[in-house]
């Protein structure tokens, strides 16, 4: 073995040590300091310590639908795209028509096998002519990388990892607008004057426009998980604290609150959203998952999963629907669906709604009873509740 | 919140006020908490016999599903209807107005004083 070989076999051996969140220590975000001051309670997330809570899960998820919460989801894994061919590229990498993207311009996508199952689902920003912005799950960061890394073959594009140096933090709510309005040092940038939609009022949902929070770049997309109005900003994580408190600052007179991931998962089941791991897996097609739409067969060339995903989806593949009960007992995931003494299917998320007090579920049925209003039955632990099948969402908000 | 000393406690997390052989029975402020907002409780029905260690109720919040294990053996004399109707008493008055179920005890299981509850929760 030469020096260099041995310095690579042990890189090699290093990376994976540090890539394999379930043997290590758990992961803490920029902002972890700042949930410890708050008072969280924390839960383990895809290898991350994240905060659960921080009061009460119901009080945080009606502070998001009736004035604002904010989110820590630095756990998010940030990959940047660029090069060239960077359009031709991320067309073959990912399902989505990236090429009509304008500048500015975010599209949800997924990242397919070539079997055309689920990898990751994804968030696409265009962020010049040959610049994007890829977010990942955090549990799926080392599954995503690599294939984007490796599908640049042929390519003039480059793809870095930048999770370690990006925070995340979401504002969620009818009120965000107003807050980040009123946020002390964030201003946007000058280049997001020459945009189509120039201000934060103007910009639409799926856009993004570039700023500034004392100096630090920010990019602020209006996005979310929660089905509220509301923006996630990426900024690096040393000025990460300084930007939380600013945001906090400005939300204080407006009913915003620190919120954790047992409230952002409740508001993404009412708002229809799924979840990879439990509604979407890499033995999933988007078909299934009703995700049919993020496929862009459309667009010019080949990309991975395209093959597959032309064959029809099988009559006997079970296909996504929301179930809605009645009462107050919750079907859960993995709770198996019946059609009188048959099972038909399993769930895959499901709570008491909070903000529609009756439970809501996602599953997987059978395509044959997939139709709205079929009345199917849960069996929540040993006893059978009729589920009715139902359009998604299950809340919408109030557009103005 | 601090266990009150007149208390006695199981490893379930579970609280029982004993007035001779009638014990009331609720949840700790620690088990609530953990459990995060509750939004449902099944309590077993009066008059029903219920024995020590067997699971008798749930206790449900947004996140997880909570079991109610019987801490003592005996008749269930009465069932708190005002935490089925609304769960977050528990939450908000564990000790007090979010009691669960009052039995008439025919045999206990293992009961802990307050302090050597607080060393199984590490206060």
């Amino acid at each position: 073995m030469t020096e260099g070989e041995f310095l690579q076999s042990a890189y090699r051996q290093i990376r994976e040590l540090l890539s394999d969140s379930s043997a290590s220590a758990p992961r803490f975000s920029p902002l972890h300091g700042v949930h410890v001051e708050l008072g969280a309670s924390f839960t383990d997330f895809a290898g991350w310590e994240m905060p659960v809570r921080y009061s009460s899960d119901l009080a945080e998820h009606h502070a998001v639908r009736e004035a604002a919460g904010i989110f820590d989801i630095s756990h998010m894994a940030e990959i940047s795209v660029s090069g060239p061919d960077a359009v031709a590229y991320l067309n073959y990498a990912v399902a989505a028509d990236v090429s009509k993207l304008a500048i500015g311009q975010a599209k949800y996508s997924l990242l397919l096998n070539e079997a055309g199952g689920i990898i990751d689902d994804l968030i696409v920003y265009r962020l010049g002519d040959e610049h994007f912005l890829v977010v990942a799950n955090a549990g799926n960061r080392f599954n995503v990388v690599p294939p984007l890394q490796s599908r640049t073959a042929g390519f003039r594009a480059v793809v870095v990892d930048q999770s370690d140096e990006t925070a995340l933090i979401a504002v969620q709510g009818p009120r965000a607008l107003e807050i980040l309005e009123n946020t002390v040092g964030l201003t946007l940038a000058e280049a997001a004057a020459h945009r189509p939609q120039s201000s934060l009022t103007d910009l639409k949902y799926y856009w993004s426009l570039p700023a500034t929070f004392l100096g630090n770049p920010v990019l602020i997309g209006r996005t979310g998980y929660t089905g509220e109005d509301g923006f996630e900003l990426y900024i690096d994580v040393a000025a990460a604290a300084a930007l939380w408190s600013a945001l906090s600052e400005a939300g204080q007179s407006r009913g915003l609150v620190p919120a954790g991931l047992a409230c952002r998962d409740t508001l993404r089941l009412e708002a229809g959203m799924p979840l990879y791991g439990h509604e979407l897996d890499l033995t999933t097609r988007p078909d299934q998952a009703g995700l049919g739409r993020a496929v862009a067969f459309a667009k010019d060339g080949d990309f991975v999963g395209r093959a597959a995903l032309e064959a029809p989806l099988p009559a006997s593949a079970p296909v996504l629907v929301g179930l809605v009960g009645e009462g107050k007992r919750a079907a859960r995931a993995e709770y198996e669906v019946y059609s009188g003494d048959t099972k038909v299917g399993i769930v895959t998320s499901g709570a008491l709604s909070p903000t529609l007090g009756y439970p809501v579920a996602m599953a997987f049925v059978d395509a044959s009873l997939s139709a709205e209003g079929t009345i199917l039955d849960v069996d929540i632990r040993g006893s059978r509740h009729p589920y009715t099948v139902t359009a998604l969402p299950f809340y919408s908000r109030k557009k103005n | 919140m601090a266990n009150p000393t007149d208390l006695s406690y199981t490893d379930e997390h579970e609280w029982l006020r004993v007035d001779g052989d009638i014990a009331v029975v609720g949840i700790t402020a620690y088990a609530a908490e953990k459990l995060g907002d509750i939004v449902y409780v099944e309590l077993p029905k009066v008059g029903s016999t219920i024995t020590a260690g067997a699971v008798v109720g749930e206790i449900e919040s947004t996140k997880s599903v909570g079991e109610l294990f019987a801490p003592v053996s005996g008749e269930i004399l009465e069932a708190n209807d005002a935490v089925v109707a609304s769960p977050e008493l528990v939450n908000n008055d564990p000790f007090g107005a979010g009691w669960l179920v009052k039995v008439r005890v025919t045999s206990t299981g293992t009961l802990l004083t307050a302090d050597e509850y607080n060393a199984l929760i590490g206060e």
